[in-house]
């Protein structure tokens, strides 16, 4: 127990036990602190960042951005001759491919690309649904209407389509990554603007928000300060998953020719452009491949971290070191009988043809109990 | 098993916890929720389980149930009739609830489930352990809604939960408990969603169900009148001990331990009510008391027969009509009323936040209503507001430092230093450390967040403070903590207060003041001694009677008083 003072010795009130407990807590943690807590002991999703930033880190650095030079010593666009036909070697970590490029550049140089795509679609994306969701949950009625009426346009014509009719009039700004992003954002926001606009029409009727209504704060500010970051969770975890799912529209789409054109290049135009070559040399089809696999996956367990973390609900089970601090109380819990032993138990106890007197279990520890023959529903 | 199998023979022990502990793995440590309970309930008898929150009252009752969650850890000795709980597997526990053991909820509303009709409801627990089918188990549910008290209970079993009032859902849901005879009844706080007069039908029924059908009742409660009508032992729980066990007359009248005295000594007590002669003589006295103190009063609210429409589908439902009072500073006016009764539309409406359809409403002489932009955000400076449940009441994401200074920042109040001087001064008028202006709602509890929302609704230096229901959500001893810093805080900073409650002791302990209401009409007004003591009107005399005081000998006396008021023979 956390509390050393007898009811006796704080004059047995609930309120002045707790005043003392509060004037006792030394460190104070917000929300934001416990979640991050969580989010770090979560394996996966540690894994899968780590995993991430180091892929940042050699896109970036190996090949350069922004005109600085890397680490590495050929360049994505100069030719030369290739080596024992461009096998993956010392010199060539990636091989090269049919013209005498350095493939690793030219990976590197693709997933920066494909990285820059997908972060701004996560970005833009989360902003606009956020934001149009929570405007609609607020202020509801025709607003509200029009707003998810748009959302559902969104829903009903295929993203592909959108994005392939947007590529074709403006054909020539297109092959930018960066317009291709945020584009991609632009119709990506309809399905978190729904979720946001759910929880936020929920979350206006806590009397917090009434209080600032009664207090004469402003629409904006009850949205800005309490309504949007009362939704983080939701939307931290959604804009993670729409990062993940923009690297692999983002090769669709490049795949189809309808996205990053070159000179650029980027994951799904290296394996479009050398879907041929798959038989005679398949690393021009694996490396690009493994590449978007990576980042989709590490993307995803992060999204899956932070969802724990934001919903700790999460079907408590008891752990040795919890039996240790039980024992501490009193609490000896004794090993749980097996499925096979609890009908031999029963079988012996239909034979005695009686109910089972007290004690005769003796203490059990309840949650050890196999729970998975169990139904449920009660 | 059928119907008519045996009932436990009175005074035969039905429920036996030995040494009960649970503690709930939380994080790398446990936590102790209960720590060695004995309790014995026998047939025909009514146990209370007496404690505040966090005290383990209800983690005892999910134990007997076999309920508790997977994260909990067990020892010791739970008998339900003979049958060992702790342990148990689960098909088997199965087989002992309803037949052997069941429950009665608090909130009838969720007990319920809204898409299945009553019958369905009624005869699944007798399906399930095979005792009735079909036409022999609706008959027997229409049978036991009789028992409970729903009239013509034959076409009503048919209807779906929502077609019922709330105290009779709340029957229903005893009806369910009783579907399979159980032996032992957990009631978990069964009347506290309830109103106080239906309250006392409902715990009418309960003490006639133990006479009759010989059930041994467990009640679970933090309401010591609800102790003094039903029970005939008491267990006081706090922090997971059992403090004191006895009679309920030991307890109530001669605790012995410090935490019993001071949770009894906390009790609002509403005394001295002449409620079935007219003490002609006491009343006149009270109403000049009244009058002379109505001199030289600055008056800050005004409500002169307003009315306030809700917009449904079908046009509009007047929830409230012909209301007027009037607040000075320094005084405390109580809107009071069961649900339904418009008090918290009429709060509403004062702080601004829905318009008056008809009469006039003004605060320091101005028509909130009428003023628009600039103008209203002003006049809005000068209402504090204290809500119900101070859970939802602070954005859990705002530190306490800003949820306190957040009006000032709305109004562009000061810089941000006497920003932060200001809060602190008002955490030490409530009582508070200086060092919570850095830590977040969830680390306090109910009563000190409830503290902190008083502090917020000060920091502008309001001339009305609007307290709809604010200690409703709390513990007894901590409410009291909670009034008695009002009290002084009012003396100290002379604000005008409308208090909405539905606890006509709290109302007692507070208020100069009170407007009775009863579906949007007010029923009586006038000085508090008058209404609350020398009630005239009949529905102000049974709300009174139905409150239950914490006093076994005085409240069979009121019982039965309320009795002859209904008409209604005493049982």
């Amino acid at each position: 127990m956390n509390t050393p003072e007898t009811p006796e010795a704080l004059g047995a009130s609930v309120a002045a036990v707790e005043d003392a407990q509060l004037a006792a807590k030394q460190d104070s943690l917000s929300q934001g602190r416990l979640v991050w807590r969580r989010f770090i002991r979560h394996k996966p999703a540690m894994i899968s960042a780590a995993v991430l930033v180091l892929l940042i880190i050699v896109s970036m650095t190996s090949i350069g951005i922004f005109g600085i030079k890397g680490w590495w010593p050929y360049d994505f666009k100069t030719t030369s001759v290739s080596i024992n036909g461009g096998v993956p070697s010392a010199q060539h970590w990636f091989g090269q491919e049919d013209i005498g490029r350095d493939y690793f550049a030219l990976v590197m140089s693709g997933t920066q690309v494909s990285l820059i795509v997908a972060f701004l679609v996560g970005i833009s994306g989360t902003v606009l649904g956020t934001l149009l969701g929570a405007i609609a949950g607020y202020y509801r009625g025709w607003i509200d209407s029009i707003i998810m009426r748009i959302a559902d346009i969104f829903f009903v014509i295929p993203l592909l389509l959108i994005a392939a009719i947007v590529a074709k009039t403006a054909s020539g700004a297109i092959s930018s990554p960066w317009f291709l992003g945020i584009m991609l954002g632009v119709v990506s926001w309809a399905g978190l603007a729904r979720l946001v606009r759910a929880q936020v029409l929920t979350l206006r009727e806590r009397e917090y928000v009434e209080a600032a209504r009664a207090m004469g704060a402003s629409s904006w500010r009850i949205i800005l300060k309490h309504l949007i970051p009362n939704c983080i969770g939701t939307v931290l975890v959604n804009a993670t998953l729409a990062t993940a799912s923009a690297v692999l529209l983002e090769t669709s789409l490049s795949f189809l020719g309808f996205g990053v054109k070159a000179p650029d290049s980027s994951l799904g135009l290296l394996i479009s452009q050398y879907q041929n070559s798959f038989t005679t040399r398949p690393w021009l089809f694996w490396w690009p491949g493994l590449i978007i696999l990576i980042i989709a996956l590490s993307v995803n367990f992060i999204g899956d971290g932070l969802r724990d973390a934001f919903d700790p609900r999460q079907s408590g089970r008891v752990k040795k070191r919890n039996l240790a601090a039980a024992a501490l109380m009193g609490i000896r819990p004794i090993p749980v009988p097996t499925t096979a032993e609890r009908a031999e138990l029963a079988a012996r106890e239909r034979a005695a043809s009686g109910p089972p007197r007290g004690g005769a279990a003796g203490p059990v520890d309840a949650a050890e109990t196999e729970r998975t023959d169990e139904e449920e529903g009660r | 098993m059928s119907h008519t199998r045996e009932s436990a023979k009175r005074g035969e022990v039905v429920l036996d916890i030995r040494d009960l502990k649970v503690a709930f793995a939380s994080g790398d440590d446990a936590k102790l929720a209960v720590n060695g309970l004995d309790l014995q309930v026998k047939a025909g008898e009514v146990v209370a389980l007496v404690g505040e929150s966090g005290s383990g009252k209800s983690v005892t009752s999910l134990s007997t149930m076999g309920l508790l969650p997977p994260n909990a850890m067990v020892s010791g000795s739970v008998e339900v009739t003979g049958h060992q709980v702790i342990g148990l597997p689960e098909e088997r526990m199965r087989k002992l609830r309803a037949t052997e053991i069941a429950m009665v909820f608090q909130e009838p509303m969720t007990a319920l489930n809204p898409v299945l009709t009553v019958e369905r409801q009624l005869t699944e627990a007798l399906e399930t352990h095979n005792l009735a089918f079909g036409q022999a188990a609706r008959d027997r549910a229409i049978s036991l809604l009789e028992r409970v008290g729903i009239p013509d209970a034959a076409k009503r079993i048919k209807q779906y939960p929502h077609q019922f009032s709330g105290g009779q859902r709340q029957r229903i849901v005893i009806a369910m408990a009783l579907t399979c005879e159980p032996k032992v009844i957990i009631a978990d706080e069964p009347t506290t969603a309830l109103d106080v007069t239906v309250q006392a039908d409902v715990l009418d029924l309960l003490r006639e169900l133990k006479d009759d059908l010989g059930v041994g009742i467990l009640l679970i409660t933090h309401n010591m009148g609800v102790v003094a009508d039903m029970a005939d032992r008491v267990s006081v729980m706090f922090m997971g001990d059992l403090v004191e066990e006895g009679t309920v007359q030991e307890i109530l009248y001669r605790p012995q331990h410090p935490y019993t005295q001071a949770l009894l000594a906390a009790v609002p007590r509403l005394t001295d009510v002449a409620l079935t002669h007219d003490d002609e003589a006491g009343r006149l006295e009270a109403e000049r008391a009244g009058a002379a103190e109505a001199k030289g009063r600055e008056v800050v609210l005004s409500a002169k027969s307003i009315a306030i429409d809700y917009k449904v589908k079908s046009g509009t439902f007047r929830a409230a009509e012909g209301v007027s009072f009037d607040v000075a500073a320094g005084e405390t006016t109580a809107l009071v009323g069961e649900s339904g009764s418009g008090k918290s539309t009429v709060a509403k409406a004062v702080l601004g936040l829905l318009p008056t359809a008809a009469g006039e409403l003004r605060v320091q002489g101005r028509d909130l209503a009428s003023l628009k932009g600039k103008e209203a955000k002003l006049a809005r400076r000068a209402i504090g507001v204290v809500f119900q449940d101070p859970a939802a009441s602070l954005d859990p994401r705002f530190p306490i430092g800003e949820c306190i200074m957040e009006p000032m920042v709305v109004h562009k109040v000061g810089t941000k230093a006497e920003r932060v001087a200001r809060a602190m001064e008002l955490l030490a008028a409530v009582k508070l450390p200086a060092d919570v202006l850095n830590r977040y709602p969830h680390e306090l509890s109910g009563g000190q967040k409830q503290r902190v929302g008083i502090a917020r609704a000060l920091v502008l230096d309001p001339s009305v403070l609007i307290a709809d229901e604010p200690t409703s959500a709390l513990d007894v001893s901590v409410q009291a903590t909670v009034l008695e810093m009002l009290k002084e805080i009012q003396a100290d900073f002379g604000f005008a207060c409308l208090f909405v409650s539905h606890d006509l002791a709290v109302v007692d302990h507070l208020a100069d003041n009170v407007v009775v209401m009863k579906r949007g009409q007010v029923v009586e007004q006038g000085p508090t001694e008058r209404v609350l003591h020398f009630p005239q009107e009949d529905y102000t005399k049974e709300l009174l009677a139905a409150a239950p005081v914490p006093d076994p000998d005085a409240q069979k006396v009121r019982r039965e008083a309320r009795h002859r008021l209904l008409g209604i023979g005493t049982s």
